[in-house]
């Protein structure tokens, strides 16, 4: 048993921040989920509203990366 | 290769020195660090690979396009239809902005993909570099065009007026965040595809006979990371209209 608390908080602080990531996967899953029924639904009108799909991803995905970011300075900034 | 077994037969999995800045010409001045680096070697292998592709796809200036041009017009006319469509007609003056940015972006990511080369996005310093410019490209843009009037973009007019103060602060973080979130989105992102990779083809080399699985996970991964070059560029360029956007009609 050696080393110290903090480095281990370290380590736990990280991996806690990884649960962000499936977080964002929820968040885009269900952005792409719905995109999908709506464009079966009406699959003219699909065309037009794909950039707004990926705007979307990219909005719910930033915060997922937010986490990731989180874990990346407890690594290697703290 | 990330994964070298040390000398006592312990895996080492590195799969971050792929990202190593490397000097290649030496150039430190003391007070600045000028080194050639390869980083910058293949910022100028993108530019280079652009400019000549893009030129030799035009320089025949047919009527009936060939192969390589109608590549290059279909991309240009795609670019510029994302900029019209997300922000009207008068966007169009900054479509070489955009384009610019997209293509280098793109040319960045894909040239990343070619094993033992480096990926230039994936460093933030790059990125931050490229979204800071946006950010600040698209503020002058909007106080240009609307003057002092451009704060109220961050005066939610359409919510309660109990609420406004508060979705005020709010709306001024989340523009402030602005280039935070853009440039962290491509260089992780980019980062993040690497570094799975790396690790997935440690694996090869710790399995032994049953190597052939992770490989199979390499192809994949490989496949993906294709597609998330070409998207992380185009959310790029998509999300800088979406700004200018903004900045233009404010809401």
């Amino acid at each position: 048993m050696e080393g110290n608390i903090a480095e281990m908080g370290k380590y736990i602080g990280a991996g806690l921040a990884g649960i962000g990531m499936g977080a964002a996967g929820i968040g885009v899953g269900t952005i792409a989920g719905n995109f999908l029924a709506g464009a079966l639904r009406n699959p003219a009108a699909a065309q037009g509203q794909t950039p707004t799909l990926f705007i979307g991803i990219a909005f719910a995905e930033a915060l997922g990366i937010f986490a990731f970011l989180v874990a990346l300075l407890l690594l290697f900034a703290v | 290769m990330a994964g070298k077994p040390a000398a006592d037969g312990e895996l080492v999995i590195d799969p971050m020195s792929q990202f190593e800045i490397k000097r290649l010409v030496n150039m430190d001045l003391g007070i600045i660090d000028l080194s050639f680096t390869n980083s910058a070697l293949f910022t100028f292998i993108a530019v280079a690979l652009t400019v000549v592709l893009l030129w030799v796809a035009v320089s025949g200036h047919s009527l009936v396009p060939s192969r390589a041009q109608s590549m290059a017009e279909v991309f240009y006319e795609f670019t510029r239809n994302m900029v019209r469509d997300t922000a009207g007609n008068e966007a169009l003056k900054y479509f070489p902005y955009i384009f610019t940015l997209f293509v280098f972006i793109l040319a960045c990511n894909l040239l990343g993909m070619v094993p033992y080369s480096f990926t230039v996005t994936s460093h933030f310093a790059v990125t931050v570099f490229l979204a800071l410019s946006v950010f600040i490209t698209v503020t002058v843009i909007g106080f240009m065009k609307h003057g002092a009037k451009f704060f109220l973009f961050f005066w939610p007019m359409s919510a309660p007026p109990v609420m406004r103060p508060f979705l005020c602060i709010i709306e001024v973080i989340s523009y402030l965040a602005r280039p935070i979130s853009h440039s962290i989105r491509l260089g992780a992102n980019m980062m993040a595809g690497h570094a799975v990779l790396k690790v997935l083809a440690a694996f090869v080399g710790a399995l032994g006979v049953f190597g052939f699985l992770p490989i199979l996970g390499v192809v994949g991964i490989t496949a993906l990371e294709f597609l998330v070059a070409v998207l992380q560029a185009y959310v790029f360029a998509i999300l800088t209209v979406v700004y200018l956007n903004d900045a233009l009609h404010m809401h």
